[in-house]
C-alpha cells in the first residue's frame, strides 16, 4: 500500500485517516505558518482518571508520539512511518476533559534516526500539559 | 495484613480496572496483588499503528505500560489514593507480533509519602523477549488534596 508519497510533502490528514489508532482518536493536522499542529477532540473514552477528570497518561503520550512521527514524516519526506526506539513523557499538568493539540519539532535529524521533542497543551498554550522526546528510527 | 487494607485494595482493583481508556482499548486486569500488576491487551484493528504490517501503535503500549505501571503502585497502597504519572520512560525493543494479544506485567519499586516508582513490560510469547520496558515516577494524592494539582 502507497501510504506516504516518497520525495514529496505528505498529506498530514491522509496518514491520520489511514493509521486506525489515529482515527479511533480523531487526530487531525492543520499547518500553522510553518508548524504542524495536530488537535484531539475531546471524548470520554479518553479518560484515566475519573475523579479529577483527567485524559489517561497513555492518551496524552499518544498524541505526543503521533505528532512527533508526523512531524518526522513532514520534514524527511520519509516514505515509510518511523518507528520508536525510546520515549520519555514528562506529564507538566492533568489533561482536562476538553480538546489538546500538539506539535513536535526535530532537533537532530540523522540519516537513520531522529530525535524528536513534542509538547502537548489545551486550553493555553504558555500552559503545557506533557512534554516529550524520542528517538524514531527512519524507515 | 489487615483487613481495611486488603477492602480497600479490592476497592482500587476495582476502580483503576474499569479505567475508561483501558476498557475503550480492550485492556483487562489479570493481577492486582501487593505491588505486582498484570494487564492482558487483546489485538483489535483499531490499536493499528501501521496499516502495511498490522503492528499496533507505540501509544497502545504507552498506555497498557503507564496503566501497569500505576497498578502496581495502585495495589501496593494500604489507603487508597489519587495518582498522577509525572514521569515516564518507555524503550521500544521489538514491534509487536500482529493479532497476537500483548501482557504487561509491573510492580511497583517503592511508595514514598509523595511519590512513588514502578516498571512495566510488555511481552508477547515470552517476559524475557519484552516488546518493550517502561520506568514511572508517580505523584500521590490523598483524596481531599486531590482537587489542588
Amino acid at each position: 500500500m502507497a501510504l506516504l508519497n516518497a520525495g514529496g510533502k505528505s498529506d498530514p490528514n491522509a496518514i491520520l485517516r489511514t493509521v486506525p489508532y489515529c482515527a479511533w482518536l480523531g487526530l487531525a493536522a492543520r499547518a500553522e505558518g510553518d508548524a504542524l499542529i495536530l488537535d484531539m477532540p475531546f471524548d470520554p473514552k479518553l479518560i484515566g482518571n475519573p475523579i479529577l477528570p483527567a485524559l489517561h497518561g497513555g492518551v496524552v503520550g499518544s498524541l505526543l508520539e503521533t505528532a512527533a512521527i508526523v512531524q518526522t514524516i513532514w520534514e524527511t519526506g520519509s516514505a515509510k512511518l518511523p518507528k520508536p526506539v525510546d520515549i520519555t513523557i514528562d506529564y507538566l499538568r492533568s489533561g482536562k476533559a476538553v480538546e489538546s493539540h500538539a506539535r513536535a519539532w526535530l532537533a537532530r535529524q540523522g540519516r537513520r534516526v531522529v530525535s524528536a521533542r513534542a509538547e502537548m497543551w489545551q486550553e493555553d498554550p504558555a500552559k503545557p500539559v506533557a512534554s516529550f522526546r524520542g528517538h524514531f528510527l527512519l524507515g | 495484613m489487615s483487613e481495611p487494607a486488603e477492602f480497600w485494595r479490592q476497592a482500587m482493583a476495582q476502580g483503576m480496572g474499569k479505567t475508561a481508556f483501558l476498557v475503550a482499548l480492550g485492556g483487562e486486569l489479570l493481577k492486582f496483588d501487593k505491588g505486582i500488576g498484570r494487564l492482558r491487551l487483546p489485538y483489535s484493528e483499531k490499536l493499528v499503528g501501521n496499516p502495511e504490517t498490522g503492528v499496533v501503535h507505540g501509544g497502545v503500549i504507552t498506555a497498557m505500560l503507564d496503566q501497569a505501571c500505576g497498578m502496581a503502585i495502585g495495589s501496593a497502597l494500604d489507603t487508597p489514593m489519587g495518582m498522577a504519572t509525572l514521569d515516564l520512560r518507555i524503550d521500544y525493543m521489538k514491534p509487536a507480533t500482529p493479532r497476537e494479544d500483548i501482557l504487561i506485567e509491573s510492580e511497583c519499586l517503592k511508595v514514598t509519602r509523595e511519590i512513588a516508582f514502578a516498571r512495566a513490560r510488555a511481552y508477547q510469547t515470552s517476559i524475557d523477549e519484552p516488546i518493550a520496558i517502561a520506568t514511572g515516577t508517580f505523584m500521590l494524592m490523598r483524596f481531599a488534596a486531590a482537587e489542588a494539582r
